[in-house]
């Protein structure tokens, strides 16, 4: 991101809101997540600047968490449960109906760049899967068919 | 008339949104006049949406219900389930951690008053640290977070250690396959969490508490951040608690989708800013945890208990449960299950007793054929295993672990070749790359499993010893249970790697 770019300001704000309280970057993160789509490397030195840390440190967290992306997910995010509990009531069936459907041959983007499809390690919902997260909505005993509706493909 | 509608995560899943909208829409049209409280979940996930008006006649329970039962449910003519209280599935259970969720207003204070909040932090305000600890060790508690370890003793380490600065972490990741236990408190009564580490500053000293809590519970985030404000409004935080002139604070955490931040030294790395790598041990992070400073970790369920253990005396708490296993447990019930849910009860059931008399075995109506007990790193056990009483030891001598007390459980169709792969999988996946038979070993066991799958059965040993690597040269449980699921699916059904009994030889 440049000295010009308009989200610098935004930038700036979100890092204010968090610097001073204990373990500031991870809030911080997600809020440029929630601001931004994504996380630009273009970022990493003025936050660096500010929280007295490396380039290198903020890639090494950025890079190890899976909620932090370094490019814009598609317009809808569909977080589909993979673990134990949802594999038990035909989650891997779900998901390749659901990869069929999109056009997807593993989790990722669609072509179009509308829908991104992420694996998760369980939601909390393992008494009603197979489960997902459409955006940020809460799904239970999804399938293929309601989840493609939900995000419109 | 008062009519809830939970607004818990699984309840959404079910369509309690919508259903919640279509009371507002018709009782609009039809002149109804409706107050619709969101309550959280009462626990019964086969009845969600689960909605209960409350009346002259009491407080009367439907569901599952969708929005185009909602106008006979206005009207007086839907069929009611009765009382909540009478269902068979909730009339067995031993309610204490649990006694109001699903009952009340999570963010109403007053109600959280009204049925016995804030009565075990008025007692604890009146006795001295000390005898503080010394109450919560009487009750026997011991950490719901997966390792068992006594309560007591962790808040006796962090109180007579001497620092300027103490903290209370609550471990809210609870990101094991099968468990909601956390998410359905914290969205359900969340003011007992909060009441609970207030306590718990109150024992060790601390003014400070974080709640790191998985970014995968959207509902549970928005509800403890609402939670905690009106927490503060009300001095049940803040500098004055209840007047006492005591201190405490608490900050919701919000995690970044990594497995191994529930280790708690692993969350305490994450909750400074760095990557959730794990530490070694000791030092304790009850002496050294975050920010180098005695830390209390503890789960969000174990927190949320001492509200009720303080209210009741800790005698009343130890009095359920057996052997070394004290109080309840909150059970739940997850996966190909008939009745799904979370089931509060005295430890002692037999696990046979919970899946097929309170779980009403599968829900595609087919034998059960495994229960995998305490999330991804529990063993697989067998139908011939059901006799086991549900407790920490007992469990153990069954070469089982009880961990969060999640069972998730498969009918005959499940593949347990697949699923010990899959057990690999997650582990190389999330493992945070500390020490190696963890971080290679688990993508070394994948391709093994996938070869005896594949009819090499010269693979057995292989897979064998590097199970044996991984639990004896792992740092923490990742790595180091990642075994259980994989060889109890080996030795207890040979027959789906394409081998005999014989061939397995452990
Ligand atoms: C890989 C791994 C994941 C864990 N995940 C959780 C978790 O999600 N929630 C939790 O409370 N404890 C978890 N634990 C256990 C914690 O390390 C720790 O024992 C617990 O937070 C202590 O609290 P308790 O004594 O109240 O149980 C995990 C441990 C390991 C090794
Ligand atoms: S066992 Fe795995 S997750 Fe645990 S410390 Fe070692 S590498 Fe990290
Ligand atoms: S295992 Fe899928 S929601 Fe828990």
């Amino acid at each position: 991101m440049s000295a010009t770019d308009p989200t610098d300001d935004t930038l700036s704000r979100l890092i204010a809101r968090h610097r001073d309280c204990e373990g500031p970057l991870l809030p911080i993160l997600h809020d440029m997540m929630e601001a931004f789509g994504h996380i630009d490397e273009g970022t990493y030195p003025q936050l660096g600047r500010a929280l007295g840390i490396t380039r290198a440190e903020i890639h090494g967290v950025v890079s190890f968490y899976h909620d932090f992306k370094t490019r814009p997910n598609g317009h809808h995010t569909i977080k589909l449960c993979r673990a134990e509990a949802c594999q038990s009531v035909g989650a891997t069936e779900t998901q390749s109906a659901l990869f069929d459907r999109l056009g997807l041959t593993d989790f990722g983007t669609t072509p179009d760049g509308r829908i991104t499809v992420e694996a998760v390690y369980c939601l909390g919902l393992c008494a009603c899967g197979p489960a997902a997260l459409v955006d940020t909505q809460p799904r239970g005993r999804v399938s293929a068919q309601s989840l493609a509706t939900e995000v419109g493909a | 008339m008062k009519i809830y509608v939970p607004l818990d995560s699984a309840a959404v899943a079910l369509g309690a949104d919508d259903v919640a909208a279509a009371i507002t829409s018709y009782a609009a049209k039809a002149g109804i006049s409706v107050e619709i409280v969101r309550n959280g979940s009462r626990g019964m996930v086969w009845l969600e949406p689960l909605v209960e008006i409350e009346d002259a006649q009491g407080r009367r329970a439907f569901g599952p219900l969708s929005p185009a039962d909602v106008p006979a449910l206005l009207e007086g003519t839907l069929k009611s389930l009765g009382r909540v209280e009478d269902i068979a599935f909730f009339a067995r259970q031993t309610r204490l951690t649990f006694a109001r969720c699903g009952l009340i207003d999570p963010l109403d204070l007053t109600s959280y008053a009204a049925h016995g909040g804030l009565g075990g932090l008025k007692r604890a305000l009146s006795m001295t640290a000390q005898q503080t600890v010394e109450e919560v060790t009487a009750s026997g508690l011991r950490g719901r977070g997966g390792a068992g370890f006594p309560t007591g003793l962790k808040w006796e380490t962090v109180r007579s250690a001497q620092a300027s600065q103490k903290y209370i972490v609550c471990n809210a990741d609870e990101g094991d396959s099968g468990t909601f236990a956390d998410r359905m408190l914290m969205e359900g009564d969340p003011f007992s969490l909060i009441e609970g580490m207030v306590i718990a500053g109150l024992a060790v000293g601390a003014t400070r508490g974080y709640v790191y809590l998985r970014s995968e519970y959207p509902v549970a985030i928005r509800v403890m951040r609402a939670a905690v404000d009106i927490a503060r409004e009300n001095a049940l935080l803040g500098e004055d608690i209840l007047g006492t002139g005591t201190a405490f604070d608490v900050d919701i955490r919000v995690g970044a989708g990594a497995y191994v931040c529930g280790e708690e030294t692993a969350l305490l790395n994450s909750l400074e800013g760095k990557r959730g790598t794990v530490r070694a041990k000791p030092p304790l992070p009850a002496l050294h945890g975050f920010m180098g400073q005695p830390t209390v970790v503890n789960n969000v369920i174990s927190l949320a208990t001492i509200p009720v253990i303080f209210e009741h005396g800790a005698a009343h708490y130890a009095a359920f449960g057996i052997g070394r296993s004290k109080g309840t447990v909150t059970l739940q019930l997850a996966g190909n299950v008939k009745y799904g849910g979370l089931f509060e009860a005295g430890f002692g059931m037999t696990l046979g007793d919970v899946v097929t008399d309170i779980g009403g075995g599968t829900a595609t109506g087919k034998p059960v054929k495994a229960v995998q007990v305490g999330g991804p790193l529990g063993a697989f056990m067998r139908p011939d295993k059901f006799e086991t009483p549900i407790g920490y030891e007992e469990f153990d001598n069954a070469g089982g672990l009880i961990g969060h007390a999640g069972l998730t459980v498969f009918d005959d169709s499940a593949d347990m070749g697949a699923l010990a792969q899959f057990a690999m999988e997650f582990c190389a996946i999330e493992s945070c790359g500390k020490c190696t038979p963890c971080r290679i070993g688990s993508t070394r066991g994948v391709e093994t499993i996938a070869r005896i799958r594949n009819g090499d059965h010269a693979a057995i040993p292989l897979l064998e010893d590097l199970c044996d690597t991984m639990r004896d040269g792992s740092l923490c449980a990742l790595g180091g249970f990642t075994p259980y699921p994989v060889l109890s699916a080996l030795n207890g059904w040979p027959q789906d790697f394409g081998v005999t009994t014989a061939e397995v030889t452990q």
